[in-house]
């Protein structure tokens, strides 16, 4: 039903008056791959995606969909749709029509181009509600017709600015599964703008964190996670605590962190500290600590291991890791952000 | 609330109708049931027929008149909402610019209106202008104190009452609709029609209703720019006042509420407003 295009994007520049928003990126998607552009809120992921519809020019660089040069194309001939944040349906249209908007402005007549409309809502699972208007719908059933109606001129690329935010908690991780499965389906490329790292590691094939206008860093959601090269990638994607020993600084897994009482024996690098907290999580403990030198850390313990020692808080202990397990971290140029909430 | 709505609203148009179906003689009012003030008004229409009666061709006119004003200050008040609501980034500009066009209320109505008169009139700037540049050798008649002067006068005084509440429609609308349009492919045109016309209705109902209810009623700015050479539906109310005819008065104002009626609830058919406050 439809062929996907790899993207590529070649010194791509945004500046508004002297605010550069992104700053000479280069990036390569490959076709039908599902890509995340992550990262805090301001650091160029949304002007980016924009700048890939159409709806924002380019200062500067280039965007190709596929083999074509589209930087100076409006968004209809480049192959692209966009589902907007919220999702911008047209309030007076219904469904379908909503659904058909594009072809209509084709000159398309009515009765072919709700017949392709109906196809695209069957794919959505939303054709008993092609009489309604959106505003009957629920947010989850906005989001498909959104889809639909994003799909229906069949683009190479898809382009979502955080299709998932407008959804309560339980109802985004039913819609994140939904999009993981069309995309899948489809076999076209996702473009999926958030500011969530949870859902760029669940959703992306393809993560790119950025920060101030540049790509932080770039890899799967396994790489990223397991070898952040940053101290904002450590900090962002959650989950590790950034150490500094001397000149150097790594980063480790929570969860990869062991602890010691003093005086037992410790095989490898190892952190004094003052045990500051203790919280349940279900499927883990996590033990915060302040170390000798005022450095925040924590360990994640399974309750086995926890059971086994019983650290209280105020008691004195040691944590170690494998050097192996650690990963050495460039110091970000650029300003630290505070890493975001864990469940964000 | 209720009770000002009746004091200063129902009351006054119950008397109104009541006093319509009153008798009355040459100097006044007879308080017994008559239909006279009616059969007076359309006192000839049938007898005439096929050709119209005065008082059909009146409203006709007052209608024809309406019907302009209306379609003139629609299109230059969605083109000036448009252009504030679209074209205008700024919060504040929209502000200034919109408190720009309520300047002309800064003075009233009456001076508005006569200060077209030493433009349009035979000696005025218009026409010595034109004459001046050679475009013309006479005068042009038809500038002042015609249909074209009362039309022109009424746009003038009445754009900015559909300016306001089309407006107000058109910068509800979220920004992100127009790119959904374009995005969709749909050229500057085809997403006016398709998106911003139908999103803006309740504004442009609304101040159709404004132009249209005072338009029909008017007989100042008719009288004045016409030459008090035009009949319109408020003329007739006012030449009947000043003959102290008052059922007869009373009965055309009646006549009058219910076209103005039947003519916005045809409006408001095309849109329920009430859904759309």
């Amino acid at each position: 039903m439809t062929t996907t295009a790899a993207l590529e994007l070649v010194q791509l520049t945004k500046k508004y008056g002297a605010v550069t928003a992104v700053d000479a990126i280069n990036l390569k998607i490959p076709a039908g791959s599902y890509c995340c552009l992550l990262g805090p809120s301001g650091c160029g992921k949304t002007s980016t995606l924009r700048m890939v519809a159409g709806h924002e020019s380019a200062t500067s660089g280039d965007i190709l969909v596929g083999p074509k040069n589209v930087t100076d194309l409006p968004p209809a001939e480049r192959n692209t749709a966009m589902m907007f944040q919220s999702y911008a349906l047209f309030p007076h249209l219904s469904v379908i029509d909503n659904v058909a908007f594009a072809l209509k402005m084709k000159g398309i007549v009515k009765a072919k181009r709700h017949a392709e409309a109906k196809k695209l809502l069957e794919l959505v699972d939303m054709q008993a509600y092609a009489a309604r208007l959106p505003a009957q719908l629920s947010g989850g059933q906005q989001q498909r017709v959104a889809l639909a109606r994003a799909l229906i001129t069949s683009p190479q690329i898809l382009l979502l600015d955080e299709p998932l935010s407008a959804l309560d908690p339980f109802l985004r991780l039913r819609m994140r599964a939904e999009l993981k499965k069309l995309q899948r389906e489809l076999g076209i490329s996702f473009i999926h703008v958030t500011h969530g790292q949870d859902e760029a590691m669940a959703l992306a094939d393809i993560v790119v964190l950025m920060n101030g206008g540049r790509i932080e860093q770039q890899g799967s959601p396994r790489e990223i996670f397991n070898h952040p090269k940053t101290e904002f990638t450590a900090k962002f994607i959650g989950g590790h605590n950034v150490i500094a020993i001397g000149d150097e600084i790594f980063a480790v897994r929570e969860d990869r962190l062991k602890l010691r009482r003093p005086g037992e024996a410790v095989n490898g690098p190892s952190m004094a500290g003052t045990v500051s907290e203790v919280e349940y999580q279900g499927t883990y403990i996590r033990v915060a600590i302040v170390a000798d030198g005022g450095a925040d850390i924590s360990a994640q313990l399974t309750d086995i291991q926890f059971d086994a020692a019983s650290y209280a808080v105020g008691e004195r202990v040691l944590a170690t890791w494998d050097p192996a397990q650690a990963s050495p971290l460039k110091t970000s140029s650029s300003v630290t952000v505070p890493s975001p909430e864990k469940a964000a | 609330m209720m009770l000002v709505f009746a004091l200063f609203f129902l009351l006054p148009l119950v008397f109104v109708t009541i006093v319509s179906a009153w008798d009355y003689n040459e100097y006044e009012m007879l308080p017994a049931f008559s239909l006279r003030g009616y059969t007076d008004t359309f006192e000839g229409c049938i007898a005439e027929l096929p050709g119209l009666c005065t008082i059909l061709k009146t409203y006709l006119k007052t209608l024809k008149l309406c019907l302009l004003t209306w379609g003139l200050t629609l299109l230059i008040g969605f083109t000036v909402a448009y252009f504030l609501a679209f074209h205008v980034r700024s919060k504040t500009w929209q502000i200034v610019l919109s408190l720009l066009c309520t300047i002309p209320f800064w003075t009233s109505n009456v001076i508005r209106m006569i200060a077209w008169i030493p433009l349009l009139g035979r000696n005025g700037l218009v026409n010595k202008g034109l004459q001046g540049a050679g475009l013309i050798q006479q005068p042009l008649e038809w500038l002042l104190f015609s249909e074209f002067s009362v039309v022109l006068a009424l746009v003038h005084l009445f754009t900015f009452f559909t300016v306001v509440p089309i407006f107000n429609s058109m910068i509800r609308i979220d920004k992100r609709l127009i790119e959904a349009a374009y995005d969709a492919g749909a050229t500057g045109w085809q997403t006016l029609v398709n998106i911003v016309i139908p999103l803006a209705k309740p504004g442009i109902v609304i101040g159709s209703i404004f132009v249209i209810t005072i338009v029909m009623g008017d007989f100042v700015t008719i009288g004045v720019m016409g030459g008090q050479q035009i009949a319109s539906a408020g003329k007739i109310i006012e030449s009947r006042l000043n003959a102290l005819q008052f059922p007869a008065a009373a009965a055309n104002a009646v006549i009058l509420l219910g076209i103005t009626i039947m003519i916005i609830s045809a409006l408001t058919r095309i849109v329920d407003i009430r859904k759309e406050l």
